[in-house]
């Protein structure tokens, strides 16, 4: 991490505020806390931010605020967060997942590359609470952290043309999972029923940045009675706030 | 209510309003017109709200049935209009009566135009904008293009006589198939030598044929980073102008993903980006550094310019007359 944060402008609307040039959760928390608090205060002329790894993009209308008075602001918010920060309790998703068969065609292969059995890349996959460190590229797809190198399995070859939305994959030491339906070079272990993407819901994008993932093993009855109870309205997603001590993987 | 039914829905043409914010921190692309600047004098000319939805024209124009009677106005790529085959003005406003067909000549510059019609249109309005996001299927009309037999809407709007004008010559853009565009340096202009960076201010590029709303990819000299191309995947906005690994510039546009993790060698200004999206492949582009001032007050002079091309547009008058069984179409406007 950079001992002073850097302020560099991007363009004629945007800021980047850079916390240092690494991936670990420390950077991250000071991205996302400084995110949080300008969210909450919201104010006027800064239009739109995106959280990353170890930046924080801010979006602003200079013909609202002006670049100095911008730089001033958030350079005073970032003094505070220290003081905010309780006030944002991360969260935990817990994400129902039928791992292998047609839902995963990939896990025999993530198993036999890693020399474990099935049960084995099962029990490593679900184990951690992992963080979504940004979500981004497109329609919320989550950049997740704390993936054991045990499973570590590179990209097909060719990518598929398609793979459903929901599916739970493997590129190299990260994993995520595919908001949208698209073409993919991610092996697929598994499906999730839960709609990571739906327009229809107050939330249409469940993740955010911060907050974290915990993949819970299910069978394909338990799969298919979720995806119907989600069809009808009725499922409830469990959440639950994130503890350190939680923390495995 | 119905206005539009669309009997040629045209090359590439959707519902856009000035885009979906608030959302990139979930992945979701601002979309949105690409020229903004035609986006908004349509709706001036209509005395719109400023963020009223409008159709986004690419390259060949849509063919509409109009459902009712109300006020259109066609700005941008020089694309004329033409009422029951009779020709009206680009950068102008006008009605349109039930029954009328409106259609659009062959493209003789520029490539998007933008067709207003009093009230704004309607699209699916999902996470505050009804802009069009084809690759992730929402806004617009089910997150599509439009399709022949589609039924356009719009909103209701005060049935006052409007005063159909049209923007004075001397205001109406000309595009060409070289434009020179303003850049800011950075975010990570220090992953290039000096050299190199003169390289990309001197140079003009062409548009490749691998471009479309997300963004254009760049041929022409090629950019040697210092080290490395690869930064950690951080934010992006439309107009960053990212250098993957091949040195070929790539500029980002308004449906691109979000994040990205090439080096951002310099950045288009807002203002501008309105100028590239009136490129085609094939046509070049060139980059001009400017300071943040300079740029901010760009943004400034934009405004009062919408304003002046707003209250000094000419009323033109149509009427239709009836001479021994035939019509004619008039229209008259002031010298």
């Amino acid at each position: 991490m950079y001992e002073k944060p850097r302020i560099l402008p991007f363009g004629d609307k945007g800021i980047v505020v850079e916390f240092g040039n690494e991936i670990t959760v420390e950077c991250n928390e000071k991205v996302v806390n400084l995110y949080r608090i300008l969210k909450k205060e919201s104010r006027q002329g800064i239009i739109s931010m995106i959280p990353t790894y170890r930046s924080l993009l801010v979006k602003y209308n200079p013909l609202q605020i002006s670049y100095n008075e911008l730089i001033k602001y958030v350079s005073e918010k970032m003094d505070k967060e220290v003081e905010i920060k309780e006030e944002f309790k991360p969260q935990v998703y817990e994400i129902p997942v039928v791992y292998g068969g047609e839902f995963g065609p990939d896990l025999e292969f993530v198993a036999k590359h890693n020399n474990l059995s099935i049960e084995e890349v099962i029990a490593i996959h679900s184990a951690p609470l992992y963080r979504i460190y940004m979500v981004g590229f497109t329609m919320g797809f989550a950049y997740l952290g704390g993936m054991s190198e045990k499973i570590a399995t590179p990209r097909l070859e060719t990518p598929r043309t398609e793979i459903k939305a929901g599916s739970v994959g493997i590129a190299g030491n990260q994993t995520g999972i595919y908001p949208l339906s698209s073409p993919g070079g991610w092996r697929i272990i598994g499906k999730t029923p839960v709609r990571l993407y739906d327009q229809e819901r107050e939330k249409p994008i469940l993740f955010e940045a911060g907050n974290y993932i915990k993949f819970i093993p299910v069978s394909e009855e338990e799969y298919y009675k979720i995806e119907k109870e989600i069809q009808e309205g009725k499922y409830q997603l469990r959440i639950y706030e994130y503890l350190n001590h939680n923390l495995s993987g | 209510m119905e206005c539009f039914k669309v009997l040629e829905p045209g090359l590439f043409t959707t519902i856009q309003d000035l885009g979906r914010f608030g959302y990139e921190s979930q992945g979701v692309p601002t979309s949105g017109a690409m020229d903004e600047f035609a986006f908004r004098i349509a709706n001036r000319l209509l005395e719109n709200e400023e963020n009223d939805a409008c159709l986004e024209i690419t390259l060949v124009g849509p063919t509409l049935e109009a459902l009712t009677d109300t006020f259109v106005a066609v700005t941008g790529a020089e694309m004329q209009p033409m009422v029951n085959g009779i020709p009206r003005p680009m950068w102008s406003s006008f009605p349109v009566r039930k029954g009328d067909i409106l259609s659009f000549s062959p493209i003789k510059s520029g490539l998007r135009s933008y067709l207003a019609v009093k009230g704004g249109f309607k699209g699916d309005y999902v996470m505050g904008s009804v802009s069009t996001y084809t690759r992730g299927k929402l806004g617009g009309i089910k997150g599509r293009r439009l399709e022949k037999g589609d039924i356009l809407e719009k909103n209701p709007s005060p049935q006052v006589l409007l005063q159909t004008r049209k923007v004075r010559e001397e205001y109406i853009p000309s595009y060409s198939s070289e434009e020179e565009v303003r850049v800011i340096l950075g975010p990570q202009d220090d992953y290039f030598e000096e050299e190199t960076i003169k390289v990309f201010l001197s140079s003009s590029y062409v548009i490749s044929k691998d471009s479309d709303r997300m963004g254009y990819r760049l041929e022409g000299p090629f950019l040697k980073a210092k080290e490395r191309y690869d930064i950690i995947s951080d934010g992006l906005l439309p107009g960053a102008v990212q250098v993957p690994a091949n040195g070929q510039p790539i500029v980002i546009l308004k449906d691109a993903q979000t994040t990205g993790g090439y080096t951002k060698i310099a950045t288009v200004i807002s203002p501008d980006l309105s100028k590239i999206a009136q490129l085609k492949p094939g046509d070049r582009i060139r980059f001009r550094v400017i300071t943040l001032e300079e740029a901010h007050r760009a943004l400034e002079e934009i405004e009062k310019l919408i304003e002046k091309i707003k209250t000094s547009a000419k009323e033109i008058k149509y009427f239709t007359v009836r001479v021994d069984e035939e019509t004619f179409d008039v229209s008259v406007e002031p010298f």
